[in-house]
């Protein structure tokens, strides 16, 4: 077996930026593996999204049908399934997100093949791969090594990996698919917006951010009377949202809002990925977590390792003074 | 409606000091304080919600050590009538296609109208065993729902995709879906309410009995090696030191700086 397969993805109308990130790994690791590079584009009209791969995927493969407009299993499975048994590639590398999520592991169980999820890191030493990923929510890294098998599915967690450069022209097969049973009748229904917002975190010039650690929605007005002294915004980690404490639209993260403002107060969040993916771009962050080894230190520009509810009142007099 | 839910035990790690053992093997598990996957807590109440509007019986099932009972014993006193325990160290080491196995031969050709599970652990995060079990049982499945309505004809699950776009799917039953945290409002588990169940039987399988010796553990598993290790911090924050007052003023200087506030 060798080769490696990237599946690319897109939505509404425009190639995802993961895809370039996971033809970029492929591409670091193709002189280890051996054989060629193929990118697999499904869409219903793949030669409209493929502009980024035309200069950067050695190999192409459009497979055009009218129900792959949008992503769904149902379809994206026989389809790549096809491809993976013709082309029996070493890797197959999809990015991990809402799609690769969801895809990956029925790839993986359809066709009986190993699958390594979430990775920051791939290594490729005689046949063998070992892929770096982090548990426990970002406080501990595990370096796995698998067993030689025929084809490994990995994905990638977004931002790990160079997107691939510009360098090649490749010569794309396209392929019109006729016959694509689906199993079930999964139905893709429509695409919609997240609900309307109260303010918008992403234009705050100082944020003051609040994680699971704030402990409940009585302890709010510690942190808003911080934000207040500053003229700042509340935002907040996802346990926060999905609580209710505070509304969806003031979520940081990858399921939420990406924000970079002058700066960043973070106040009882452990820095999970989702939510560093979210906010390391911010000019400066500041942390306060009781957990030295905190993640969100890694990210931080400064850090307060002490409890929130002995620094909040002191640092809105400090503030105000 | 027969639903079926799984629920795995977890470490809570967010504020534990962890440590890695001297063969790298795994997490110091000593001091750690296990409970639900916060995931799994979502699925639980979804399928006891469900069961409540709708009627029908939620079976919980996990698979884990002795400790792990304490999952299904908080499933069973949120609503869920049923509970099956798959326990024996022989399925330690196992990977989620592993323990999918274990499941299928578990369930012995039971059927459910839907099965739920949370998106992912906590611990591992690998976010497999939800879909891989869906693959095995030949359902239909969605993942990352964050709403799920009961419609004529089947389910319309709320998929949560990247930076605030969400998309609907419809699903017809039966189905396995896996939940996205924020899709209900979890109740309220007293002592007393897991006292309350105390006395429930639990159905328990170990490997022998589902005919898989030799098929779980490590040697099923995909994986040759696992080292864990403390992630390096790079450069890391600059920890603000000195008396709370201290630390306070200078991260206040630093606000007011940074933030271009005079
Ligand atoms: C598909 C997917 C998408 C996701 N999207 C997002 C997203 O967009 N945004 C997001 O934030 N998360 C997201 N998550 C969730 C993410 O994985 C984490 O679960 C979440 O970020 C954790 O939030 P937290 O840091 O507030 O809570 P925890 O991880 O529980 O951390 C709480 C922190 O508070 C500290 N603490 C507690 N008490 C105190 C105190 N008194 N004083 C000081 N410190 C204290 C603790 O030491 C700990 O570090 C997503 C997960 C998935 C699977």
């Amino acid at each position: 077996m060798s080769g490696i397969l990237v599946i690319a993805e897109h939505r509404q109308g425009q190639l995802r930026e993961s895809t370039l990130e996971a033809l970029g790994a492929a591409l670091a690791l193709a002189p280890a593996v051996g054989g060629e590079v193929v990118t697999a584009l499904l869409a219903d009209e793949p030669e409209a999204l493929a502009a980024p791969l035309l200069t950067r995927s050695p190999g192409l493969r459009l497979l055009a049908h009218p129900e792959l407009k949008e992503y769904n299993p149902e379809f994206y499975l026989p389809a790549l399934a096809d491809v993976v048994v013709g082309m029996a590639p070493a890797l197959v590398l999809l990015p991990h997100s809402s799609q690769g999520l969801d895809l990956a592991p029925a790839l993986a169980g359809r066709l009986n093949l190993p699958l390594v999820t979430d990775c920051l890191g791939l290594e490729w030493d005689g046949g063998a791969l070992t892929a770096r990923r982090l548990i426990y929510g970002g406080k501990v890294q595990e370096s796995l090594t698998l067993k030689p098998a025929a084809t490994v599915v990995v994905t990638l967690q977004a931002g790990a990996f160079a997107p691939a450069p510009e360098g090649v022209a490749p010569t794309p097969e396209a392929v019109r698919l006729t016959d694509l049973a689906p199993q079930h009748p999964r139905r893709f229904l429509r695409q919609l917006a997240a609900a309307v917002e109260d303010v918008d975190i992403a234009a705050a010039e100082i944020l003051v951010s609040v994680g699971r650690g704030i402990g409940g929605e009585d302890n709010l007005p510690l942190a808003q009377a911080l934000a207040d002294a500053l003229g700042a915004t509340l935002s907040c980690s996802r346990p926060v949202a999905d609580s209710g404490w505070l509304p969806k639209s003031r979520q940081v993260g990858t399921s939420g809002k990406t924000v970079r403002p002058k700066v960043y107060i973070a106040l009882g969040i452990s820095g999970a990925f989702q939510h560093q993916a979210g906010m390391k771009g911010s000019q400066t962050i500041i942390a306060v977590n009781k957990d030295p080894r905190a993640p969100i230190f890694s990210v931080a520009h400064y850090g307060i390792v002490d409890d929130l509810f002995k620094v909040l009142p002191t640092l809105t007099a400090a503030v105000k003074a | 409606m027969e639903i079926l839910v799984l629920a795995k035990q977890v470490p809570e790690t967010a504020e534990a000091d962890l440590e890695i053992t001297r063969d790298g093997a795994d997490v110091e598990r000593e001091d750690l304080v296990y409970t639900i996957n916060e995931w799994d807590n979502y699925a639980v109440e979804e399928a006891v919600r469900l069961k409540e509007e709708h009627g029908g019986a939620v079976t919980v099932l996990t698979l884990g050590d002795e400790e792990a009972e304490d999952v299904l014993r908080r499933g069973l006193a949120m609503g869920c009538d049923q509970a099956i325990h798959l326990n024996d160290e022989a399925f330690l080491g196992s990977d989620p296609a592993t323990v999918v196995r274990a499941m299928v031969k578990a369930l012995g050709g039971r059927r459910f109208d839907l099965i739920l599970c949370g998106v992912q652990s906590a611990d591992q995060g690998q976010g497999q065993t939800g879909v891989l079990l869906a693959q095995a049982l030949g359902l239909p499945y969605a993942s990352l729902a964050v709403g799920l309505k009961l419609v004529e004809g089947g389910l319309v699950i709320t998929r949560e995709l990247e930076a605030n776009t969400l998309e609907e799917v419809a699903l017809p039953l039966p189905a396995l879906v896996t939940v996205q945290s924020g899709l209900n409002q979890p109740r309220y588990v007293s002592i007393m309410g897991i006292r309350k169940v105390r006395g429930m039987a639990i159905e328990g399988h170990d490997a022998e009995g589902l005919d898989l010796a030799g098929q779980v553990g490590p040697e099923a598993a995909c994986l040759a090696a696992r080292r864990l290790s403390l992630p390096e911090t790079g450069a890391g924050a600059e920890i603000l030191s000195g008396s709370l007052e201290a630390v306070c003023a200078r991260a206040a200087g630093i606000i007011r700086e940074k933030g271009g506030l005079k």
